[in-house]
C-alpha cells in the first residue's frame, strides 16, 4: 500500500498555538478518564440500588428495577446519547434549556450529557451483576439473619452485599473497562476525548494509521492497568474460605 | 453452453490475451491496468456533501457536481482503454476513510468535497482543482452576526476534521477571541447544533453552507456572512505516483472546463432546483472558481 509513514508526527506542531499532536492525545486521555470515572460512580451507586431493588421481597419495587434494566439495556448506547444530548435539553423549562445550550461551555454540556448517559446505561448492567451476586448466595443466610432478628436493610448491608460484591468483582471489572471504552461515544457529540483527538490528528496530519495506532496502545495500556488494579483489589478484599479468588 | 463452445471460447480468450498482453504491458501500468484487467472502476463518493456528492432521490446512486465531473473522467477512461462496457462501482467514503481507501486500492478515484492541501499531498495525488470555496459563516439573520469579530466569547460550531476547524482554532488562539468551538461529527450535525441554538454560527466552506441552508426548515431565516478566512480548492483524489492515470483524469476535467460544459454542470447544481427537496442553492459562480476553470491547477490554494 502506497502510504507515507511518519512516526515522528506526534512531536510535530499542530499549527495551533504551540501545541504538538501528542498534547492532543494527553488532553483527550484526560477527558476519557474524567468521563469514565464519574460515569462509573453513577453506575456503581445506581446499579447497586437497582440490584438490591430487584431482589427485595416486593413485586412493585422489583418491577421498577426490572423495567429500568430492560429499557436501558435494550436501547443502543449511541441512541441514548443522542437522546440525552439533543432531546432532553429541549424538554427542560425554557430558562434552563437556554442555560444548558448557550451559557454553559459546550464542552461542559456535552460532558454532562455523556456522563449521565454512560452512568445510567452502565447502571443497568451493574444492577444485573449485583442481583446475580446476591442471588448466588444461599437462601439460608437470609433466613438465618431474619432468625437472629436482623431487619431487611441490615441483612443487605451486613450479610448479603459484602459477600455479593466480592463475588462479582470479575464481571464488574469488565463493566469498569467497558465504560472506558464506551466513553469514546462522546466524540460523536463534539467532546474532544481520546477518540475525537485521534480523528482530529488523523485529519490534520493525514497520518491516519499512526494516530490510530497510538490510540489503540493508549486504550490497551489503560485497560490493562485497570484490570491489574481490579485484580489487586479482588485479592486484597478476599475473605479466606468464602470464595475462590483469581482462579487459585 | 456446450463443452466444445466453452473450450473454443477459452481458446479465443487465451489467444486474445496472449496477443494483446505484450502491447498492454508496455502501455498500461497502475490504476489504468487494474481498470482494464478487471473491466471495472470503483468511484469514491460522499453521502451528504450537498451539492457535490450525495444521495439524492435514489439511495444507491450518488449525484452532484463532483459526481458529474467524475463521470466525465469515466467516459474518458472508456475511450482511452477502448472499454465501452466499463462497469462503474460505487464505494461511499467518509472524511475519515477517504484517504486510506484510495491508498489501499478499494477506491480508484474519489470526487467529493475534498480540499487539496499539503498534508494530504503526502498521501495521495490530486487532480486539477474542480471547485473553489471560501470558508465563511452561516448564522440566523436575527443573530446579529456579520463577521468573525462578532463571535468573541460565543459558541461556534464547525465540522470535525475540516480546514475550518483548524482555522477557527488558530484564530481563537491567535486573536484570543475566547470562542467555544464545537466540533460536530458531520455537516448535518453541525447544522443541527446551529438550528437548536447550541451555537451562534457555523463555519464551513461557503458552498456547503448554502447546501445546509437549503435543507433548513425555513431557508429564508439564514444567511451566509463574513469575510472568507481562506480559499480551498477541491480536487479528486487518486493513488500517488500514477502519472498515466492522473493524465487521463486531469485531461477529462480540463476538457470539460475548456469546452464550457462545466458551466452547464455548475448551473444544474448551484442555480437550479436540486434533489431531494427540489431547492435552489442560488449560489452564483465565484470569481475564484472562474479563475480556476480558466487556468486549471493541481496545486492547493495556499501553494498558488
Amino acid at each position: 500500500m502506497n502510504y507515507n509513514w511518519d512516526w515522528g508526527i506526534f512531536f510535530k506542531s499542530t499549527g495551533i498555538g504551540s501545541e504538538i499532536y501528542l498534547d492532543w492525545f494527553v488532553t483527550g486521555l484526560g477527558w476519557t478518564i474524567a468521563i469514565a470515572l464519574v460515569g462509573w460512580v453513577i453506575a456503581l451507586l445506581l446499579g447497586s440500588l437497582l440490584g438490591v431493588m430487584r431482589t427485595v421481597p416486593n413485586r412493585w419495587i422489583a418491577g421498577i428495577a426490572t423495567t429500568y434494566v430492560e429499557i436501558f439495556r435494550n436501547v443502543p448506547l449511541l441512541v441514548q446519547l443522542f437522546l440525552w444530548y439533543f432531546l432532553v435539553p429541549d424538554l427542560l423549562p425554557e430558562p434552563l434549556e437556554m442555560w444548558f445550550k448557550q451559557d454553559l461551555n459546550p464542552a461542559t454540556s456535552a460532558y454532562l450529557s455523556v456522563v449521565v448517559c454512560l452512568g445510567l446505561f452502565t447502571a443497568a448492567r451493574v444492577c444485573e451483576q449485583v442481583r446475580t451476586g446476591i442471588q448466588a448466595l444461599p437462601q439460608g443466610q437470609t433466613a438465618a439473619a431474619y432468625a437472629m432478628g436482623f431487619r431487611l436493610p441490615q441483612i443487605y448491608s451486613n450479610v448479603l452485599l459484602p459477600q455479593a460484591y466480592r463475588i462479582i468483582i470479575p464481571p464488574l471489572t469488565s463493566e469498569f473497562l467497558n465504560i472506558f471504552k464506551n466513553s469514546s461515544v462522546a466524540s460523536l457529540i463534539g467532546l474532544m476525548e481520546l477518540l475525537a483527538q485521534t480523528k482530529q490528528t488523523a485529519e490534520f496530519s493525514a497520518n491516519l494509521f499512526e494516530a490510530f495506532t497510538l490510540a489503540t496502545l493508549i486504550y490497551f495500556t489503560l485497560n490493562m492497568g485497570l484490570m491489574l488494579l481490579m485484580r489487586m483489589i479482588e485479592h486484597r478484599v478476599a475473605v479466606p474460605g468464602l470464595i475462590a479468588v483469581g482462579g487459585k | 453452453m456446450t463443452t466444445s463452445t466453452l473450450s473454443r471460447a477459452v481458446a479465443i480468450a487465451l489467444a486474445a490475451t496472449l496477443l494483446s498482453a505484450p502491447a498492454l504491458a508496455a502501455e498500461l501500468t497502475g490504476t489504468l491496468k487494474k481498470i482494464k484487467e478487471s473491466g471495472s472502476i470503483t468511484l469514491g463518493h460522499r453521502d451528504a456533501s450537498i451539492p457535490f456528492s450525495y444521495f439524492g432521490d435514489n439511495p444507491s446512486q450518488p449525484v452532484g457536481y463532483s459526481h458529474d465531473l467524475q463521470l466525465k473522467v469515466v467516459e474518458a477512461i472508456k475511450q482511452q482503454l477502448n472499454l465501452p462496457e466499463l462497469k462503474v462501482r460505487y464505494n461511499m467514503v467518509t472524511s475519515q476513510t477517504r484517504i486510506p481507501l484510495v491508498q489501499n486500492g478499494t477506491v480508484d478515484l474519489e470526487c467529493g468535497s475534498t480540499t487539496n492541501n499539503i498534508e494530504r499531498q503526502r498521501q495521495v495525488d490530486f487532480s486539477v482543482g474542480i471547485f473553489e470555496v471560501g470558508t465563511r459563516l452561516l448564522a440566523k439573520k436575527t443573530a446579529g452576526v456579520n463577521d468573525f469579530a462578532d463571535l468573541k466569547g460565543k459558541n461556534v460550531v464547525t465540522t470535525a476534521g475540516t480546514t475550518s476547524e483548524r482555522l477557527l482554532k488558530i484564530m481563537n488562539a491567535k486573536q484570543k477571541m475566547g470562542m467555544n468551538i464545537i466540533s460536530a461529527k458531520d455537516h448535518g450535525e453541525s447544522f443541527l447544533m446551529l438550528e437548536s441554538g447550541r451555537a451562534l454560527a457555523f463555519m464551513m466552506d461557503d458552498a456547503l453552507l448554502y447546501g445546509e441552508m437549503a435543507k433548513a426548515k425555513n431557508p429564508d431565516d439564514w444567511s451566509v456572512v463574513g469575510e472568507p478566512q481562506s480559499f480551498e480548492i477541491y480536487g479528486c483524489m487518486m493513488r500517488k505516483g500514477d502519472p498515466a492515470f492522473k493524465q487521463v483524469v486531469d485531461g477529462a476535467i480540463t476538457a470539460t472546463f475548456n469546452s464550457g460544459e462545466v458551466n452547464a454542470i455548475y448551473d444544474k447544481w448551484f442555480m437550479q432546483a436540486i434533489p431531494p427537496k427540489n431547492l435552489n442553492l442560488n449560489f452564483p459562480m465565484s470569481d475564484e472558481l472562474k479563475k480556476l476553470i480558466a487556468t486549471p491547477t493541481d496545486k492547493s490554494a495556499e501553494q498558488i
